[in-house]
């Protein structure tokens, strides 16, 4: 179990996010959250809301985002829920960012898959180009995270970085995307491994031939 | 090996489109009305015949789990139908490939299974990390509620059928059915003592099976070709076909339908080139995801993939996940990082688990190095077996397995660690 606790309410917390509200778009967003659940059941979009609000702040600080204690407390009051529930599932899923981190937050999966795969030599090259795990580097750009297994175990090792899976890395490979993305790029994102193209074994697929090239309907051989 | 035809996943690896279009070509949402017609008990009798077991890990019979749903509410109270798509067990990658690549096939699953066990609405509770993955499926639902397919009269059956999406954001016990159910409710997701059990009390106190994504995702394509087919491939009690994914140390990782009790030597020699650095390098294999204790390369090599096949080697098929590790793994480091994750991922609700998982990470760190007691080799056995069936879920079970699986096969290098850990400080004096 991990011990995670909000960033400390001071008063230039309050000053900078007291008055955080959802962006017309994001409210849009919130309320069809909401509609998804029957009447009275709104508390279960808190999950959705969150995430929204995360989002919407690293929008605003042009980060992955996190989860100021005005910002829980408005999610709260959106869901007419007590700050305490709000706050108890903000700080037990661990997508919810409690401290501020950087504009790609990089999240390398150490489990054994892609431990077996060398996730070691990713985190080297992370620490060689100046990452701390679980802090933001000097120029605001990184925050490095070790990540349980994210289920791309057949592609590993991997990392993502915000809303993107980078697959089948070494460590020049991941160099080259953190590269691409400091420049301002969009890196490819998925696996890395030339002529791969997802899960499938490298070299090509030994099954399914057929439906590499077309929309192959198996019916007919039934 | 498994012909393409008998294949259920015809777009794995995604090389054509997931669109809705691209999956009528393929066969999906083809007369569904008329697979609805055949009635619910019809439909549940046809899944119980297949032989079908649930493809989330434990192996429950999916056509029984439905048939415990009511048939009628008596009190008003809807059912639901929970989709378990939060897909975290490490080695386990397959209904990514199931969501991104063919989610027509989950959603008609959804509207086939939920219509069987008389559902009013089916949430899919996806894990946070898939984002992607999320949205394509929403996409996908968005083209399925706009061609009429599910929502009101789902495919023009007179059944009013919606399903939603739930997204998760990063706990692996969110994968645990009750432990599901309270996140969807909006809360921790910590798991609910049973009974009640779901299907009577589950979410929002309505009746509710929790199934996971490839189990439902089969489910048409049963119907259409037949239990008898389906039941065609596998030994008795292990029907089917199982999308297979395949870690760690072969040439050629990947993910891949096979039929059941494929042995493993063929499994890895048909689809992944073989074991890095031949079949004489290979050490140990994990079968079933994280959870389930790992099988020395001398028991695993002719060990059919299916649940008794590996029950009787003293493991599990769980999820079908394979980690396969060769003679250059430090064993020990490799499952003390599972400890590390079952500590990460514990809830912290019941005690054995909250304090056993971070004990048994922390006696497996020295266990590596060696810097232990030879008595402790014992302890932690021992108290493996106190968390062990003594907590409301199995997250507990699943820390403890691993290590014991250790213990059993691999004593002698952890004794040799301790020993020459002894002998270096010795030295030192």
């Amino acid at each position: 179990m991990a011990d995670r606790s909000p960033a400390p309410d001071t008063p230039e917390l309050r000053e900078r996010w007291g008055g955080f509200e959802f962006s017309e778009a994001w409210a849009a967003k919130a309320d069809a959250a909401i509609a998804r659940y029957p009447q009275g059941r709104q508390r279960s979009a808190v999950m959705a809301l969150l995430d929204f609000a995360q989002r919407q702040v690293g929008e605003e600080t042009n980060t992955q985002g996190w989860l100021p204690l005005p910002v829980i407390e408005y999610v709260a009051d959106y869901l007419d829920m007590p700050v305490i529930r709000v706050l108890e599932v903000a700080t037990f899923y661990f997508m919810y960012n409690l401290r501020p981190v950087g504009r790609f937050h990089v999240q390398v999966c150490g489990t054994t898959p892609c431990m077996l795969r060398g996730s070691d030599d990713l985190f080297a090259a992370c620490k060689k180009r100046g990452m701390v795990k679980g802090h933001v580097s000097d120029d605001g750009l990184w925050t490095l995270t070790e990540v349980e297994c994210m289920g791309n175990c057949a592609t590993a090792p991997m990392v993502q970085i915000n809303d993107d899976n980078y697959e089948d890395l070494t460590p020049e490979r991941l160099d080259a995307i953190l590269d691409a993305l400091a420049a301002g790029q969009q890196p490819k994102t998925g696996t890395q491994e030339p002529g791969r193209h997802t899960s499938e074994p490298v070299g090509g697929p030994t099954t399914l031939k057929e439906m590499v090239t077309a929309n192959h309907d198996y019916r007919g051989e039934w | 090996m498994l012909a393409d035809k008998d294949r259920i996943f015809t777009n794995l690896y995604g090389y054509q489109s997931w669109s809705l279009e691209a999956a009528r070509k393929r066969g999906d949402w083809d007369e569904t009305k008329a697979l609805l017609a055949r009635g619910q008990d019809a439909i549940i009798e046809e899944i119980k015949t297949s032989g079908l077991r649930g493809r989330g890990g434990a192996g429950f019979p999916t056509g029984l789990k439905w048939s415990f749903m009511p048939k009628e509410s008596r009190d008003g109270r809807p059912s639901f139908l929970v989709i378990n798509a939060d897909e975290s067990e490490p080695g386990s990658c397959k209904d990514r490939e199931i969501i991104r690549h063919d989610p027509h096939k989950l959603i008609e699953g959804a509207l086939v299974a939920g219509f069987a066990m008389r559902a009013r609405a089916a949430y899919v509770y996806i894990r946070g990390e898939y984002i992607r993955e999320a949205e394509t499926f929403q996409k996908a639902l968005d083209e399925a509620y706009d061609a009429g397919l599910i929502g009101k009269n789902a495919s023009g059956s007179g059944y009013d059928f919606d399903v939603f999406l739930h997204r998760g954001a990063g706990a692996y016990i969110c994968g645990e059915e009750t432990a599901m159910i309270e996140s969807l409710e909006g809360k921790k997701g910590q798991p609910r003592l049973k009974p009640p059990f779901p299907a009577g009390a589950g979410l929002y106190g309505c009746p509710t099976t929790v199934n996971n994504v490839e189990s439902i995702a089969v489910a048409p394509t049963i119907l259409r070709r037949g239990a008898g087919w389906f039941a065609s491939f596998g030994r008795e009690n292990n029907k089917g076909t199982k999308l297979f994914q395949i870690s760690g140390h072969v040439e050629k990782p990947c993910v891949v339908e096979e039929a059941m009790s494929i042995p493993f030597r063929e499994l890895i020699e048909k689809h992944c080139g073989g074991i890095r650095g031949g079949w004489d390098n290979l050490l140990a294999v994990i079968p079933g995801g994280s959870s389930v204790p790992l099988v020395p390369a001398k028991d695993v090599i002719d060990m059919p993939l299916d649940f008794d096949g590996c029950k009787d080697a003293g493991s599990g098929l769980g999820t079908a996940g394979i980690i396969v590790m060769d003679k250059s793994t430090d064993i020990v480091r490799a499952i003390s990082r599972l400890s590390y994750f079952y500590k990460h991922e514990s809830c912290g609700q019941c005690t054995p688990c909250r304090e056993g998982t971070g004990w048994m990470w922390r006696v497996m760190q020295r266990l590596r190095t060696g810097d232990a007691h030879i008595d402790e080799i014992d302890m932690l056995q021992q108290v493996t077996k106190q968390v062990e069936g003594h907590t409301i879920c199995a997250l507990g079970d699943a820390a403890a397995w691993p290590i014991q699986g250790l213990i059993r096969h691999f004593r002698p290098e952890l004794e040799r660690r301790i020993a020459q850990n002894d002998a270096m400080r010795e030295a030192a004096e």
